[in-house]
């Protein structure tokens, strides 16, 4: 996988992981051309686009479009069940997962696309694996929250 | 300002993301991101910013470079952050610094340092964190730096660490295969780790490494299809079943793997073939993930060494997949079709219908796929459909990287197949016509060439029966306007070569259609030059039948303007045709004679009918010549020389004053440097190896950057270029331009000559195999790409296609490799493996199998407990993965009676979902109020409240319509 893309309906980008080198200029030519033509396609055709040598693999969930870029021989339709495995741990984790919650949290979705793909390969096929990691690092996250935040108070009262 | 909205983060930041997503145009958004920088450059810069400010600011870096914005300027603040005590800022800095910087970027070894650090820490996530990084961080030079301590976390107890590792690794032998060869054997070992997601990632790198070399992991087929067996048996444990098929991406990596092992082998292939069987038999062809697993078996099916019932089972697959009402899948089995009628053609038949109506889909994708495999099966029979097919289709599309690749697989499919001279040319024009300025330059050589040697046929009549045809559609095509620069050379080219041959246009029309072509095309110096070329053979054609010659006066003008030219390659050409125009019919007959395009060039390398001059000039007192290598004083300029052979685009300084534009041209400059050059280096002298060895690493650069039309057009250059002068070797002179404008394809020409004709012959070789052979050439080399297929004619001659790359020293070690390969791939057909010979099989079997074993009680242990597990949960549990998700909370609960571990995150992600609804409720201040909100699931008030919410910030719902923005998986 070249790079992973999600855009929406309107052409914003709301993620974009990178594998394989490309500077930020051919990035939003990259960006700019792949939603020129995946935006545009009809919903019966099917979810593949040539581009350049390669496959671009898209998938539409309500307003978001999620792309991923293959090589030629690879296996679109397992692609395909990539991202849908994708969808579904982000779904699992925010709970019903919609656009906005990967707008204002789309740090949260590097972290879990970090736990499902390294250098563009499949890393982890099993869902409850992925949530435990991410489980495990927000816990963490949490309590090095409270402690920051009982520090706080006890330097606040400290200093009263 | 800390927590808003239930995001975490503060006001400013959401409402940025806010008018971000409000902008109307790119150009406000635009605007508005570049004010953000603005303020994150200055607040960045400011001293002593509590951390968790940072945090925010670097993740608003990264919004800004998502956004495609440069925010290089905050690199620095993220690599410092990943130096940070805290996990949380530590996280977020690597998050940053992944997204942020490429492996080469300078600041990269300012995170070595940390990164050794942190693999070497307590805390499993620290080093999880660390590994993402090294993962994308990690170059070539810095790989030894980390390398030690990603072995050893290869036998870190949480198999998430040596998950990460193995993937490290991997990405090092990506980047650089040498400095982890010897850790190979690490990777075997970890296929038996006992966790299966360990297993599943190692899977990868090992498919890379057997890509490369099949042979040393043929002992490996056991396990993997041991592996592949347990999997398709559910031995795994229910966490990575995928919509109710067990392990399916892990099963794609094994079926890909064992295609690849069982390529062309037919012991290993017959290892696999009840494994594929019960796979394909257990395939959930409702499923989009089972169809996945078909598709990738009957890719591996038809890598295999065939196997009859395997076949039909693949057919039968494929038929389903056609007669799909889903564009995915239809797509799918064109895709297979295309793979599967390389070992069995005749599949194809049953499918015309569903091939035919796919042709006709509206769908581009789906469309060009049609074409693909189209350019698969073509044969002489149906090439003439086919290729007008391919044209119209051409015609229809305007994306340049397509259009390349049709046009040339036109060109190909139409070399290979014509039926008819005649409609090769026609097909040619109109590929040109609509795609010339795309095709490859030399294909337009290819087609003078066919025109000039007329299939190489005996017949003369049908030759110049076909040039005088194509004389006549080009006068017809040239008057149009807008034709591509490369047609208009082959135009210009037969009809100074072909124009006057058969009597029937007067001289003076073909040069006043020519000056014409010049000068509509007048900023073009390459049409020019061929038209000035062109002009010359007619006239000094007309010359040497001993006919008076009139110039028109428009060509009088042209050459007076060619001859002021800023061009010295066209000053050259026009002071020529000037001097040939003057001289007797005797010696124009000899410069350029009739039809002679195709007769080859001796060349003298030895250069012997020089050897009285330079006795005459050291009689004289000349100094006798040195070689180049054996002079002290230039020692270091020779060194330089062969530098720039290697990088000359890259150096910048060049120690001769100018590249000399007579390379081939010893005849001249030699004897006259040889005499003036008693004071010091002859500088021309000199030149003349570096030529040489320009020439023999040439073809090497044409061999590798365009395979493609590789041995068909190894004889064109000189044809074309050098031709008109072969029986005139002495008045060499007119050689020089000639090098001036093809330079070194035509010193390749002379220099490999012989090589040439050896290739030469191959390509005849190859004009009379029969499509059949050509297709089970096909099929042999995997026919994925095209030049592979090439390779295949002339895997034909290897040996002496051989003998004639290694006449092209170092640069055709491609060529050479690639040739092996050939002959490896070869072996496919014949029974006798010739090169699996030295690799005796049954030896390395008897290690393989016991740590397999071992993984296999793991694996049932693991088995066992996942049964416990599913027991308690199976009460609540759907069959449908989907309604799963609304259930989540029930099954939650009911998992922690087995699995304490599960429970804790069910608990803590409950207990956030919870405060989450809380939290937005009241923040979105709407009447709703659900705060003993229980249900995860996807339910209308959740997304209602989310609505609600995303009003109050304001941000721009996707559609007005709020049920639009419903959850992603609704």
């Amino acid at each position: 996988i070249h790079f992973v893309l999600l855009i929406s309906r309107q052409g914003k980008v709301r993620l974009t992981k990178w594998y394989s080198p490309y500077s930020q200029k051919e990035r939003t030519k990259v960006i700019r051309e792949l939603s020129g033509l995946i935006l545009t396609r009809g919903p019966k055709l099917c979810n593949f686009v040539e581009w350049r040598g390669f496959k671009v693999v898209y998938k539409r969930y309500a307003s978001l479009y999620f792309c991923m870029c293959i090589d030629q021989d690879d296996n679109e339709l397992e692609v395909l069940e990539i991202i849908h495995h994708f969808v579904e741990i982000l779904d699992r984790y925010f709970g019903s997962v919609c656009e906005l919650d990967l707008i204002f949290n789309f740090h949260k979705a590097y972290y879990i696309l970090d736990e499902l793909l390294i250098a563009g390969e499949l890393q982890e096929s099993s869902k409850k694996t992925v949530a435990r990691l991410i489980a495990a690092q927000d816990s963490l996250v949490e309590a090095a929250k409270e402690q920051a935040s009982s520090l706080s108070t006890m330097i606040s009262q400290a200093t009263k | 300002m800390s927590s808003q909205g239930g995001f975490g983060q503060s006001k400013e930041f959401l409402d940025l993301v806010k008018s971000i997503g409000e902008a109307r145009s790119k150009a406000e958004e635009d605007r508005i991101v570049l004010r953000e920088v603005e303020t994150l450059k200055r607040r960045i810069a400011e001293p002593e910013i509590p951390k968790r400010k940072l945090k925010e600011y670097i993740l608003r870096l990264v919004y800004v470079e998502m956004l495609g914005h440069d925010a290089s300027f905050g690199y620095i603040h993220a690599v410092k952050m990943t130096h940070d005590e805290s996990l949380l800022l530590k996280r977020t800095g690597y998050l940053a610094v992944t997204l942020f910087l490429n492996e080469d970027h300078d600041l990269i070894i300012l995170i070595v340092n940390t990164i050794q650090k942190d693999l070497k820490s307590d805390n499993y996530l620290v080093v999880c964190a660390a590994l993402n990084a090294v993962c994308k961080l990690i170059n070539e030079e810095t790989i030894p730096a980390v390398l030690p301590q990603v072995v050893e976390l290869l036998g870190h107890p949480k198999e998430a660490v040596r998950k990460k590792a193995v993937m490290a690794l991997h990405r090092f032998y990506q980047r650089s295969s040498s400095s982890v060869t010897h850790l190979i054997s690490n990777f075997r070992k970890k296929l038996c780790d006992n966790d299966p997601g360990v297993m599943g990632a190692t899977l990868c790198p090992l498919f890379d490494l057997i890509t490369i070399d099949v042979n040393s992991y043929k002992d490996l087929v056991v396990s993997f299809v041991n592996i592949l067996k347990q999997v398709a048996e559910r031995r795994l444990p229910k966490s990575y079943d995928y919509h109710q098929m067990p392990a399916p991406f892990i099963q794609i990596k094994l079926l890909k793997i064992l295609s690849v092992l069982g390529n062309g082998d037919k012991q290993a292939s017959e290892q696999m073939y009840t494994v594929l069987g019960d796979s394909m038999r257990k395939c959930d062809s409702t499923s989009n993930i089972g169809n996945a697993v078909l598709y990738e078996c009957i890719c591996c099916v038809s890598s295999l060494h065939p196997n009859p019932k395997l076949i039909e089972s693949a057919a039968d697959a494929i038929s389903k997949f056609l007669k799909s009402d889903s564009h995915n899948l239809k797509y799918m089995g064109i895709d297979a079709l295309g793979r599967l009628i390389k070992i069995s053609p005749e599949i194809a038949e049953k499918h015309q219908l569903a091939v035919i109506d796919c042709l006709e889909d509206p769908d581009d994708t789906l469309k060009r796929k049609t074409f693909e495999l189209l350019y698969k099966m073509t044969k002489s029979s149906n090439v003439e459909v086919i290729v007008d097919r391919m044209i119209d289709y051409m015609i229809s599309i305007n994306d340049n990287h397509y259009k390349t690749e049709i046009a040339s697989r036109c060109v190909e499919l139409g070399e290979q197949f014509a039926p008819s001279n005649q409609w090769f040319i026609q097909t040619m024009n109109k590929v040109f016509e609509h795609a010339g300025d795309l095709v490859n330059i030399k294909v337009a050589h290819n087609l003078m060439r066919l025109i000039a040697e007329g299939f190489g046929e005996d017949d003369d009549t049908a030759d110049s029966q076909l040039r005088s045809s194509a004389v006549e559609s080009y006068l017809r095509i040239i008057g149009e306007p807008k034709l591509p620069s490369a047609f208009l050379q082959v135009i210009c080219w037969v009809l100074g070569e072909y124009g006057t041959a058969d009597g029937r246009y007067s001289p003076s029309y073909i040069t006043g259609k020519l000056c014409d072509v010049a000068e509509a095309h007048s900023s073009d110096d390459m049409v020019k030059a061929y038209a000035v070329t062109a002009l010359m053979k007619i006239y000094s054609f007309e010359i040497a039948a001993g006919r008076k010659v009139e110039m028109l006066p428009e060509c009088q003008s042209l050459i007076e303007e060619v001859s002021a030219s800023h061009s010295t390659d066209l000053q050259q050409r026009a002071y020529e045709l000037q001097a040939v125009i003057g001289l007797n019919a005797h010696a124009v007959g000899n410069i350029m004679p009739l039809d002679a395009s195709c007769e080859d060039i001796e060349i003298d390398k030895s250069l012997s009918f020089l050897d009285n001059y330079v006795q005459q000039a050291l009689e004289k007192g000349a100094q006798p010549y040195i070689p180049e290598s054996e002079r002290s004083g230039v020692l270091n300029i020779s060194n330089f020389r062969s530098q720039d052979q290697h990088e000359a685009s890259i150096h910048a300084l060049r120690f001769e004053a100018y590249e000399l534009p007579k390379p081939s041209l010893p005849s001249r400059t030699t004897p006259v440097t040889l005499a003036s050059s008693t004071e010091l280096v002859p500088v021309p002298e000199p030149s003349y190896p570096r030529e040489v060895h320009q020439a023999a690493s040439v073809p090497s650069l044409t061999d590798t950057g365009s395979s493609d039309l590789k041995l068909r057009l190894d004889g064109v250059q000189k044809k074309w270029g050098r031709s008109t002068y072969s029986s005139a070797p002495s008045t060499s002179n007119s050689d020089s331009h000639r090098t001036g404008n093809g330079a070194t394809p035509d010193v390749v020409a002379s220099v490999n000559s012989k090589a040439r004709e050896v290739s030469y012959a191959s390509r005849r070789s190859q004009v009379e195999i029969s499509p059949e052979k050509q297709k089970l050439a096909a099929s042999l080399f995997g026919g994925t790409t095209k030049p592979e297929k090439k390779q295949s004619s002339s895997g034909h001659k290897v040996s002496k296609t051989n003998s004639h790359a290694t006449d092209k020293s170092h640069g055709a070690k491609g060529a050479i490799s690639s040739e092996t390969h050939a002959v490896s791939t070869t072996t496919l057909q014949p029974p006798p493996d010739l090169l699996d010979l030295g690799e005796p099989i049954i030896t390395s079997n008897a290690p393989s199998v016991d740590p397999f074993k071992q993984l296999e009680g793991l694996l049932d242990l693991t088995q066992d407990t996942s049964v416990v597990n599913s027991g308690a949960a199976g009460a609540t549990k759907a069959p449908d993965i989907m309604s799963l998700y609304a259930e989540m909370p029930t099954s939650g609960q009911s998992d922690s009676v087995a699995n304490p571990l599960s429970s804790d995150i069910y608990d803590a992600t409950l207990i956030s979902g919870l405060s989450n609804a809380t939290n937005r409720t009241s923040h979105g201040g709407n009447t709703i109020m659900q705060p003993t909100q229980l249900s995860k699931g996807p339910n209308p008030k959740g997304s209602l409240e989310k609505d609600a919410l995303v009003r109050q910030l304001g941000v721009n719902p996707s559609s007005q319509n709020p049920n639009l923005f419903k959850d992603l998986l609704g």
